[in-house]
């Protein structure tokens, strides 16, 4: 038992990975034993790196390796407007996509009156900030299509009012999608926002 | 034990990885939790927004358990909601008003029924406002709080009724309310259903519900305040005056 239970602590803490329960952790653990010059050692070194230098932008909210991210210190990218996210990965979305030129701010969440999320708890007051430092002239909410999302952009639209020209995503039918698969919201959105053709 | 029922969507918080807890208003079984396998997919997570009415079958093993929903969806009314910041607040006010008010497992039809009617007209914003102020009388009714505005409760009187007696809920003529007049609360044509329903009026109204709402009705579930979405939603419609 004892010589196996650094891997056991090793399948325990894979296991709380998102997306692993124990048995797939094990199966990951025993396929990187097996590959241990080609994937172990390198995760482990990368792991490492990883968890002395991330840390969150201290402008931004966005995760990276220096105080101040890349997307922040970047020129190109200070066009006076800024692309509000709930958090990192709707960021990394948007970054995919690449249409998107200007800066983001992560908000870290949602206004939530059950969870007890208020503005406070969210970079709102950094946001207004920026507002004013990086003389912004745009801000768009690309915040989720839900009640929490659309309620927290309510929210932020209510503090910037008039300081700033203030956009949201459309809502509507996704690429690739089939009308007879949408649900009733989703139509009702698309059709009051229909557009010349 | 398992039962099948319509309800309105109250709240959906995150379970394990991949399934939902949901606080639900059912017709017949009052506010009912249980939990969504797979509520947090991309199939059923937009289903499960906060005003959706849903058809549902709960099932556990003995009647105090959590126990598991199966959810289909009738009437989504996100997109109404997210149409406008009234009909957002509004939503909001509503499902957070249910959720700190009612008891679990208690059914309140009626209350269920003027609920269902009430979201049905997320969107129209020149009436919800009335629509919403009649539903709060409703909700202090059904729980016991319900404000009397049948007769002056000094006098007798049903004539020249202009104030609510802020400890008994009852209304009072302004003859009845003599020298205490300064301490009533208002009492605004609209509680009682008559005039056209301004929005001043029903503005000033809902600081009369707000009162005991806040007063009588949250000490009494042991809490110190009313949602704050109620609070914004007030905000949001006095804006518009």
């Amino acid at each position: 038992m004892s010589s196996t239970s650094d891997i056991d602590k090793l399948i325990e803490l894979m296991a709380k990975l998102p997306g692993l329960g124990p048995r797939s952790a094990r199966r990951a653990v025993l396929h990187m034993i097996r590959k241990r010059a080609l994937l172990l050692a390198p995760l482990a070194e990368s792991m490492r790196i990883v968890a002395e230098t991330a840390r969150e932008c201290l402008n931004c909210g966005n995760v990276g390796t220096t105080d101040v991210c890349d997307i922040c210190t970047s020129e190109k990218r200070a066009n006076g407007e800024i692309c509000v996210v709930e958090d990192v990965a709707d960021l990394w979305a948007m970054e995919r996509s690449g249409v998107f030129k200007g800066r983001y701010h992560v908000l870290g969440g949602t206004l939530s009156a059950l969870d007890s999320v208020g503005p406070e708890d969210l970079r709102i007051p950094r946001l207004r900030d920026r507002v004013e430092t990086e003389h912004i002239t745009e801000i768009i909410l690309a915040l989720n299509a839900t009640v929490d999302g659309q309620t927290t952009a309510h929210y932020i639209a209510d503090q910037l009012e008039g300081r700033v020209r203030l956009t949201s995503l459309a809502q509507g039918v996704p690429i690739g999608g089939e009308l007879d698969y949408l649900d009733d919201g989703t139509i009702s959105a698309a059709m009051r926002a229909r557009k010349n053709i | 034990m398992d039962w099948r029922d319509h309800g309105i969507l109250l709240t959906s918080r995150q379970h394990g990885e991949t399934s939902a807890i949901i606080d639900v208003f059912t017709r017949r079984h009052g506010r009912h939790s249980g939990v969504v396998r797979g509520g947090t997919s991309r199939k059923i997570a937009p289903i499960l927004q906060p005003g959706a009415q849903l058809d549902l079958a709960w099932r556990a093993r003995l009647e105090d358990h959590l126990g598991t929903y199966q959810v289909e969806p009738l009437r989504s009314r996100a997109a109404a909601a997210l149409s406008g910041r009234l009909a957002l607040a509004g939503l909001n006010a509503v499902t957070a008003l249910l959720s700190f008010c009612l008891p679990e497992r208690e059914a309140h039809s009626d209350l269920y029924q003027r609920s269902e009617q009430l979201l049905d007209l997320l969107g129209q914003d020149d009436i919800w406002p009335l629509a919403y102020l009649r539903w709060e009388l409703a909700l202090l009714q059904d729980l016991g709080f319900g404000i009397d505005l049948s007769a002056c409760a000094a006098t007798g009187a049903t004539e020249e009724l202009v104030y609510v007696s802020p400890r008994s809920g009852r209304a009072v003529s302004r003859a009845g309310a003599g020298e205490w007049a300064d301490r009533m609360l208002p009492l605004p044509p609209v509680m009682r259903g008559e005039g056209l329903a301004p929005d001043e009026e029903i503005a000033i109204a809902l600081g009369t519900t707000g009162h005991f709402l806040k007063h009588r009705l949250a000490p009494a579930l042991g809490h110190a305040q009313v949602p704050e979405a109620r609070g914004r939603f007030i905000d949001v419609f006095s804006r518009r005056l």
